[in-house]
């Protein structure tokens, strides 16, 4: 899907004094695996919200598949899956199916079509032995990839992921890195796991609200590498 | 893995994972109201058998059982020395026996019954009020979160209190309560996000 962002500029309220995140972006992507990297407080999370409308530009637009997430927020929010950083957050249901199958109420399915959706997806993440568990006792990798599966049962057509691996070790960590690698769907990915964007066809470096570098993996993490080295 | 120590669902295919919630909900509530009446020891009894009887047919461990009755073990104890010298064994059997006798059921219906099917219950029973503009639903999704929120507040307060041990501060309430809400209030901040991502309102 073509994801478009047109002279985006978004200021904070931050108790009336604003605080300008993100000045003057503009850009259009559509490639399969879009990376995003840059230091704490330099505006990743909140390109990253813009692109399902959880935030609306201050100026500007943005428009996935053509929508404008202003005005179809509802829409967007049907394509484009989010994935946060933090799993406890995004599990809403107290037990692993009953996650999964949140998602999947209000679609005029039946409980059977419902079931079989669920145990589809359990299955293709390996969780089918825990389906009953509650949520808490799932292992923190094993949370995040409820969390994932809980999102993509609805059949987004774009996934964004917030630093999906931030809170998690390195085992779990590789854990999700894998399965997001296998995924059909196009995927944009903000994290400080500089080497999950090995393979990526786009980074994206953001820097104090601003994008400072746009090309090939390498070059992109290069960039950043050096803009990290030379910080005060 | 174990199951759940916080008196969540436990799978299963016996006769009482298979009854309907709401019979389930309903026999509770019945036992509950009933047990206000309750005066003698033989009715205090025949609960306490019903209930014994439940845990063992939901196929139940002892172990579980015993983990859902320890906090209350203290209260029991207090409230039957107390009734003891107060007014006769016999009365304090028949009160310790009946909140003994209530835990019992209400762990019976909890461990066999997915907390889903328990919302939807309260959902269905309280569908009437959606003409005096209750949201419905909404009530029913906000019991579910708030069983899901319960480990995850425990975990945050273990947390807080790692945290205060390990900087070697002394246990003060004010000094666990403050850091323990804050956490919270942003736990609950993120979980608003993700249901809003989720579709909560589309
Ligand atoms: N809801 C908010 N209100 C006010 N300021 C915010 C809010 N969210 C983020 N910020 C600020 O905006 C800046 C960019 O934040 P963010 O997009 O989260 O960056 P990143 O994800 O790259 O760390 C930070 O300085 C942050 O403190
Ligand atoms: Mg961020």
């Amino acid at each position: 899907m073509l994801i478009e962002v047109d002279d985006v500029t978004h200021v904070y309220d931050d108790g009336g004094r604003g605080r300008t995140v993100l000045e003057d972006l503009t850009l259009r992507a559509d490639e399969h695996r879009i990376g995003v990297v840059g230091a704490n407080g330099s505006g990743k999370s909140t390109f990253a919200r813009l692109l399902n409308g959880l935030v609306l530009p201050t100026a500007g637009a943005v428009r996935v598949d053509g929508l404008d997430t202003a005005d179809d927020g509802r829409a967007v929010r049907r394509r484009v899956g989010f994935c946060f950083t933090d799993p406890d957050a995004q599990i809403v249901m107290p037990t692993v199916r009953e996650d999964v199958a949140f998602g999947l109420r209000r679609r005029g399915l039946t409980r059977d079509e419902v079931d079989e959706r669920v145990d589809a997806m359990l299955e293709e993440h390996g969780l089918s032995a825990h389906a009953d568990h509650p949520a808490h006792l799932l292992s923190g990798g094993q949370k995040q990839l409820l969390a994932l599966a809980s999102v993509l049962v609805t059949g987004p057509d774009l996934l964004v992921m917030d630093e999906p691996t931030t809170l998690l070790d390195l085992r779990n960590a590789a854990r999700v890195a894998e399965t997001v690698a296998r995924l059909p769907l196009q995927v944009v990915l903000v994290t400080h796991h500089l080497d999950l964007l090995a393979g990526f066809d786009r980074v994206l470096v953001f820097d104090e609200g601003r994008l400072v570098h746009d090309g090939a993996p390498d070059a992109a993490v290069g960039h950043y590498r050096a803009l990290m080295a030379a910080l005060p | 893995m174990s199951g759940s120590t916080l008196g969540l669902y436990r799978p299963g295919t016996t006769v009482l994972h298979r009854l309907p919630a709401g019979v389930k909900l309903g026999g509770l509530l019945a036992a509950g109201v009933g047990s206000i009446w309750t005066r003698d020891p033989l009715t205090t009894s025949a609960l306490l058998a019903v209930g014994v009887t439940g845990l063992a047919v939901a196929r139940v461990p002892a172990g579980v059982v015993l983990r859902q009755l320890r906090p209350l073990l203290v209260l029991a104890a207090v409230l039957a020395i107390f009734h003891v010298v107060v007014s006769g064994p016999e009365r304090a059997y028949v009160v310790v026996g009946v909140l003994l006798a209530l835990v019992l059921l209400a762990t019976v219906v909890t461990l066999t019954t997915r907390t889903t099917a328990l919302v939807d219950v309260v959902v269905r029973v309280a569908g009437p009020l959606r003409h005096v503009g209750l949201d419905v639903e909404r009530l029913g999704l906000l019991l579910a979160l708030g069983v899901r929120s319960v480990p995850v507040v425990i975990g945050l307060a273990e947390e807080v209190r790692d945290a205060q041990r390990a900087r070697g501060l002394a246990a003060s309430p004010t000094a666990f309560a403050v850091p323990l809400v804050v956490r919270s209030l942003r736990h609950a901040d993120r979980v608003g996000e993700a249901l809003a991502a989720r579709g909560l309102d589309d």
